[in-house]
């Protein structure tokens, strides 16, 4: 599956099964809980606004869309935050509150299954400004969410924030 | 109520570390800055999604297994805040048509095989 194209100099393609500590069996453990817990909650609180807030057919999916949007808000922030003020927090706290429960709370697979759905509802037109419109709400946000948390905690804007799993 | 709070809560619980562990899966073997591990994870639920969706829509999956599945695994197994995070990364650390091409993948991708899911339950029913 090593695509040839996307193997770039700098990162070099290496052998399977090497030694890395993010890999090492047994502390893997608490992450996947982590993981584990925190996307259970994000998927019942995206589940509650979706009881508030029940759209059907070729309503436009507004839950949804507010639900990804806030979710990359947060993300950017929360991954900001920990990188550069809490990195040895950044590990169990990022899998918890962010691949867990942000990345529970907001879904890609609604999104497009909304998508297929306003499609197959005749209703297009919806169906690609709902399309374009999560893509540039999510990119704000997440744009936004590691500015703001640049400036409350006050890392240069050339500080890279990485690695977002 | 309760139980479908609980249905939900179990397929969250299920689907973000069976998107997490997939993402160490796939960068354990392919070694490159496209997120490959995320689009499998996003590729995966929106095919499954789209298949769970017509088989509600035809009455062949009921509201409970539709909230464990759907909204509990499905919804977490995919995502949209690490999508846009990764997006984000890779455009800030000059990779911009990379950038550009992962998202441009995703969605399509993603909406493709929400389409070929439900044409699978459509064929099946």
């Amino acid at each position: 599956m090593t695509n040839p194209y996307f193997g770039t100099a700098d990162r070099p393609v290496r052998p399977p099964g090497h030694a890395h500590s993010e890999h090492a069996p047994g502390r893997q453990y608490p992450v996947v809980l982590a993981v584990a817990v925190g996307g259970a909650f994000g998927a019942a609180a995206r589940y509650g606004i979706e009881r508030l807030w029940p759209t059907s057919g070729t309503e436009f999916p507004w839950p949804i869309l507010l639900v990804n949007a806030t979710g990359c808000l947060a993300m950017g922030a929360l991954l900001t935050v920990l990188a550069d003020r809490f990195p040895a927090a950044k590990r169990l706290v990022g899998a918890l509150l962010g691949t867990g429960f942000l990345g529970g709370f907001t879904t890609f697979s609604h999104y497009t299954d909304n998508i297929r759905v306003l499609v197959r509802g005749d209703a297009p037109g919806t169906a690609v400004v709902y399309l374009l419109v999560t893509v540039l709400a999510a990119l704000a946000g997440v744009t936004l969410g590691v500015f703001a948390a640049r400036a409350v905690v006050g890392v240069p804007a050339h500080q890279e924030a990485a690695g977002a799993h | 109520m309760l139980t479908d709070w609980l249905l939900v809560l179990a397929g969250g619980l299920i689907g973000a570390p069976a998107r997490y562990l997939t993402g160490v899966a796939v960068k354990s073997r392919v070694h490159s800055p496209f997120p490959f591990g995320t689009l499998t994870a996003n590729a995966a639920a929106c095919l499954l999604l789209g298949f769970l969706s017509e088989a509600v829509l035809r009455g062949h999956l009921g509201p409970r297994p539709e909230l464990f599945l759907a909204t509990g695994f499905c919804g977490a197994l995919s995502t949209w805040s690490t999508f846009s995070y990764e997006v984000f990364t890779l455009a800030s650390t000059r990779r911009i048509a990379l950038s550009g091409l992962y998202l441009a993948v995703s969605v399509l991708l993603g909406t493709a095989l929400s389409f070929a899911g439900a044409a699978v339950a459509s064929a099946l029913w």
